[in-house]
């Protein structure tokens, strides 16, 4: 039975199905709204003053707007970005004292691992979007960006007018790596070379001596006695891990000492050269035959570990690894003998020179507050709060002569001669045995650097570990060196 | 009997549906003798499973409590002295205020997700467009472009606008970040309302207003809920837009992890301390609304 | 029939034939103004969406056209296709795009066969149900940056990760799973973060299968493996495309994973394509070569994309209402 629903000019049918279908449901519908209707009403508007509630009370307490703050009569907000190492935490710690000598002064500070903000300051300093007043850089940038313009003479504007700040107490060397025309553009938080770290009882009981000014051959004999795989202990323990400042630092250093070096006077890249070839074919052989397992990935933190728990028996790496192996194990600490950066054929000294400092980005505001705020990150006052609250062993070390000098260090710090020998040793300016056209011991200091060293650490990195031979990852090396310096005209 | 058309032959097809869905949820599968053996067999190994997936999240939760030592042992310890310093250590380097960025742009663009997105989804199902099916390739595609390519750029403009270091920045970046899966989820919710209920509603005089509020809504409600977790889960954990436009300001939670990797030093514990308070919102977030997660990504309009 | 159906008022008739009109004729969209007030809701999505994304993305392509690395002042002027030539003459380029293809596709797979299982054993009522639940979908919930760092540190270190301690009674030890097996290393990481979402999807779909079926088809005499071959699985597959389609979206752009543990190498064994493009924009500064290669990746995606909506769109081709 079928209903004829019609109107002017239409004619449809629709089944009687249809029709009781459709009213059904609205009376359905109906029904079902009544009851719920009030409770969903409530519910809506209990939802909605909740969330309004808790976005007014997040948002007048958080977001701000990141203009900088002029410098108003009561107080100024500087941003720093840092990178997060041991000191930086620990001196974080001791900013109450800071506020204390200036009340009106408030750091916010940006703490991320190396890389991540590496990449962070570079983009915001080459934009100039002046996110940050103060940044901490090291030696690699601040000549680079001095020239650029980037950086604010410190020499000029502050030190000058400074004499609390005692530069002449910087380590010579470690100055000079921040200076560009002869103007310090940075000033030096923490600074450090490379040395040989040895657990002195395994070499006693292997019946060996360390020499305090070795030689590569004489370390790759002793990780040869010294390995023992069995025990889980191996020979000797190197950075593998990829990155410019990760496994390039000692290998670099080697491939100075064996007479080779990145590039030539003409900037003809040099990687395949015997000499280079040398060096890395003896650094990857040593790391695959007597190295930590799973040397291809292994840094700072890695070797640390090793080194920490007796299970490497040789370690040359950085000399700011020596107070943080005092802090986290005591014992073996006591038990660490010390050498110089062992050298090659050439017998030139090798130590590495890295130096974290801090610099004011030319254009921000509050110079002068920024100024207040690293001069006392960098200063003698901070070293001796350092002290008082963490012990003579964990004070920043290597950027002032004062520290080496004074018996309260020298009693803890056994590290600490070799370690100022090392970075007085250190000349960037002339790193390898032949004349070359670049500055930089374990980096060479050109923008390029960053990409093309990683590039090459990731193909030594694939040699450590077996993937590909030492000859490929050079020539592939190589390569990438000579089209980074087409590309770039150097 | 009267032939049903092809109308009343889908709406009692839906009928028959929304019974046999709800008669799924409830308990089923009543076995004897052997076959209940064997469905306990099942069950052991089901939560033997789950219990190997979700080992790695008790790992990190257990690492928390052990002293820094104690995270670098062979074998690795399941008796230690438990310490509550790890945790100590991540709240006093400040764990407030990534806290309330992260609380703050997550509520603010998830909000701004499910408003503009719900007219969306409305205009591709109830009453669809045209062109729908562009449309929704469109919105799909705008996952496509890596986040990488356009950050320069981003920060850039970023910059121009003085929103470097700023909530309201990733706020508007991530709500197109969360939209095309929203509206693809509303869209789907959305199709499950039965036509007959809509038509109904249109039949009694219904404007779109009334219809939206008494007719849709409650219908969709866990849909929406669902949705909303969806994009909470995605804002709450984005890094890499947080962790290159911002710094001091506005850092949010992924980035407060990342900052206790320490370049030298012992830091796994701290790492699984810090790890475990960042995670531990969306976890429950999601624990607490996993009955709506299972709807939500049920798509159940899928036919 | 028997029924009595009391005659409708008028304009309830009107009403009624309108709707039932508009059903028969189907989606004919109506006539102009009608067209744009179904338009109108599109309208805040569509208008914030273009701003927000293709705003970036103009830059992006302005800056494709130009050479400008961000450490050499001054370097930044018109230099046409030329960063697009850079990116096709890079041999990492490449690599990066084989390595994206097979870390996607071997993670979708996996994860998405773990799901299947998973789901399926979740379908039936046992004890404690609900807990399980719970522990199987947390992977998805926890930060990926958390993750990447806990795989990286607890689980694959070679000395004291729990890996190496499971492993070692069967003479696996010390392996350093990063640096030897980076590629199934990462994706095992993101198989594990990604299963319970296909494990989800793939649940709603066995939840919505009709009970009267499968118990018709037990009555019928069907063993449990022809159930699922010719019931069951026909029944999700949708959900599966669905599941493969969205997981794919994710898991190419995979980024934090990478960076956090093997930083694309040893070499380039994990570069993918965002990481390629990270190595671009933030270590060597080019950002004329970031924005041509973040193009060409934009352009390749969707025609991929393209291809695959085509396979899918079975998914979608049966759920436009009719309004």
């Amino acid at each position: 039975m079928s209903v004829c629903l019609s109107a002017p000019g239409m004619s449809k049918t629709y089944s009687r199905y249809e029709l009781t279908l459709v009213v059904k449901e609205a009376f359905v519908v109906r029904k079902r709204m009544s009851g719920r209707s009030r409770f969903l009403r409530r519910g809506v508007a209990l939802t909605a003053i909740v969330t309004m509630a808790a976005t007014g009370a997040v948002f007048s307490s958080g977001a701000t707007s990141a203009q900088p703050k002029q410098a108003k009569a009561a107080s100024v907000t500087i941003r720093v970005a840092v990178v997060s190492t041991p000191q930086v935490t620990e001196v974080e710690q001791l900013l109450p004292d800071f506020y204390k000598m200036y009340p009106n002064i408030k750091v916010a500070i940006d703490t991320l691992p190396e890389d991540t903000e590496r990449a962070i300051i570079e983009t915001d300093i080459a934009t100039q979007a002046n996110e940050f007043n103060a940044v901490m850089i090291s030696n690699y940038e601040t000549p680079m960006w001095a020239k650029n313009h980037w950086l604010v003479d410190l020499s000029k504007n502050f030190i000058a007018s400074d004499p609390g700040y005692h530069v002449s107490d910087l380590i010579k060397p470690i100055a000079q790596s921040l200076m560009s025309g002869g103007e310090l553009y940075g000033v030096p938080f923490t600074g450090e070379s490379s040395f040989v770290m040895y657990n002195k009882s395994m070499l006693k009981a292997a019946g060996l001596t360390m020499p305090l000014h070795p030689t590569w051959t004489q370390i790759a004999a002793m990780a040869a006695k010294l390995n023992n795989p069995s025990k889980g202990v191996s020979g000797i323990c190197l950075r593998g891990e990829p990155g410019w400042g990760e496994n390039l630092a000692p290998l670099d250093t080697v491939i100075n000492t064996f007479g080779g070096s990145w590039f030539n006077m003409k900037w003809v890249p040099q990687l395949t050269s015997p000499a280079d070839e040398q060096a890395v074919n003896f650094y990857v052989k040593l790391l695959r035959t007597y190295g930590e397992p799973g040397a291809a990935a292994d840094g700072v933190n890695e070797c640390l570990q090793y080194y920490d728990s007796n299970k490497t028996a040789i370690w040359y790496d950085s000399t700011a690894v020596a107070p943080e192996i005092a802090v986290d194990a005591p014992s073996v600490y006591a038990n660490t003998g010390y050498a110089f950066a062992p050298t090659g054929p050439s017998g030139r000294a090798s130590g590495w020179q890295y130096v974290w400092s801090f610099s004011i980005a030319s254009g921000t505001p509050n110079q002068k507050a920024t100024w207040d705020f690293i001069s006392w990150m960098t200063s003698k006052q901070l070293i001796s709060e350092a002290a008082q609250k963490f012990g003579w062993a964990a004070v920043p070390g290597g950027n002032r002569t004062s520290t080496y000098v004074n018996p309260k260090y020298q009693k803890v710090a056994t590290y600490g001669p070799i370690t100022l020998a090392s970075m007085e040793a250190a000349r960037p300016d002339d790193p390898t045995v032949h004349p070359v056209p670049y500055t930089g011991i374990q980096f060479v200091a050109i923008p390029e650097f960053i990409n093309l060293g990683n590039e090459v650490s990731e193909q030594i990195s694939a040699a450590i570990a077996g993937r590909e031979s030492v000859a490929t990852a050079l020539s592939i090396s190589q390569q990438d060196a000579l089209t980074s310096v087409s590309e770039n005209g150097l | 009997m009267t032939t049903l058309s092809p109308v009343e032959g889908a709406t009692a097809g839906n009928i028959a549906r929304v019974l046999a869905y709800r008669r799924s949820r409830r308990s089923h599968h009543k076995l004897f003798g052997r076959a209940r053996l064997f469905g306990h067999a099942w069950s052991v190994f089901t939560w033997l499973i789950a219990i190997v997936l979700f080992f790695p999240v008790f790992w990190m939760v257990l690492t928390a409590f052990k002293p820094e030592v104690s995270a670098y042992t062979v074998p690795p310890q399941i008796i230690f002295h438990p310490t509550l310093s790890e945790f100590a250590q991540v709240l006093s380097g400040g764990i407030l205020k990534p806290f309330e960025h992260s609380a703050f742009v997550t509520a603010v663009s998830t909000a701004a997700v499910l408003v503009i997105s719900f007219p969306a989804a409305y205009a591709l199902s109830v009453r669809p467009v045209k062109r729908w099916r562009d449309t929704m390739f469109f919105f799909l595609t705008l996952k496509m472009l890596p986040p990488v390519a356009g950050i320069i750029p981003i920060y850039i403009v970023a910059r121009n606008l003085h929103l470097l270091d700023n909530d309201w920045l990733l706020v508007i970046l991530y709500v197109p970040m969360n939209l095309p899966i929203a509206v693809w989820m509303l869209r789907s919710f959305l199709l499950e309302v039965p036509r007959e209920v809509l038509d109904a509603a249109r039949v009694d005089g219904a404007n779109v207003v009334t219809e939206l509020t008494r007719v849709i809504l409650p219908i969709v409600r866990p849909g929406i809920v669902a949705t909303a977790l969806i994009c909470v889960i995605f804002s709450w954990n984005e890094f890499f837009f947080a962790v290159n436009l911002t710094a001091t300001q506005a850092g949010t939670m992924p980035v407060f992890l990342v900052g206790f990797l320490t370049t030298e030093g012992l830091y796994w514990a701290k790492l699984c301390a810090a790890s475990t308070l960042c995670c531990l919102p969306v976890i429950l977030a999601g624990w607490i609304a996993q009955k709506h997660l299972v709807r939500g990504l049920a798509l159940g309009a899928i036919k | 029939m028997g029924d009595t159906v009391t005659a409708p008022s008028r304009s309830t008739v009107e009403r009624i034939r309108h709707v039932l009109d508009r059903r028969r004729e189907g989606d004919s969209g109506g006539a102009g103004r009608r067209r744009w007030v179904r338009r109108l809701p599109l309208l805040p999505a569509f208008v914030y969406v273009i701003v927000v994304t293709q705003v970036p993305f103009i830059a992006t392509i302005w800056y494709s056209f130009r050479s400008w690395n961000l450490l050499i002042p001054g370097s930044n002027h018109f230099t046409g296709l030329r960063s697009y030539q850079e990116v096709f003459a890079d041999p990492t380029f490449l690599i990066a795009v084989i390595n994206t293809v097979e870390l996607t596709a071997s993670a979708v797979i996996i994860a998405m066969l773990v799901g299947i299982g998973l789901a399926m054993l979740l379908n039936r009522e046992f004890f404690g149900r609900g807990v399980v639940r719970t522990l199987l979908i947390t992977p998805f919930l926890v930060m990926p940056v958390a993750s990447a760092l806990l795989w990286k540190t607890t689980m694959y270190d070679p000395l004291y990760g729990l890996l190496d301690f499971v492993l070692s009674p069967f003479g696996i030890h010390h392996v350093a799973w990063l640096s030897t097996f980076p590629m199934p290393a990462i994706v095992t990481i993101l198989a594990w973060e990604w299963a319970p979402f296909m494990m989800l999807i793939v649940l709603a779909g066995l939840q919505s299968e009709s009970l009267e079926v499968l118990e018709a088809a037990k009555v019928d005499g069907a063993s449990t493996v022809q159930t699922f071959t010719r019931l069951t699985f026909p029944h999700i597959r949708p959900y599966v495309q669905l599941g493969v389609l969205l997981g794919s979206v994710y898991i190419i752009q995979a980024f934090g994973e990478i960076f956090m543990d093997t930083a694309g190498g040893p070499g380039t064994a994990t570069t993918n394509l965002p990481y390629y493009l990270y190595e671009q924009v933030f270590n060597a500064y080019n950002v004329g070569v970031g924005a041509a290669a973040g193009v060409i990746v934009l352009i390749g995606t969707e025609i991929v994309a393209i291809f695959a909506l085509r396979l899918v769109s079975s998914l979608i081709a049966g759920t436009a209402m009719i309004g």
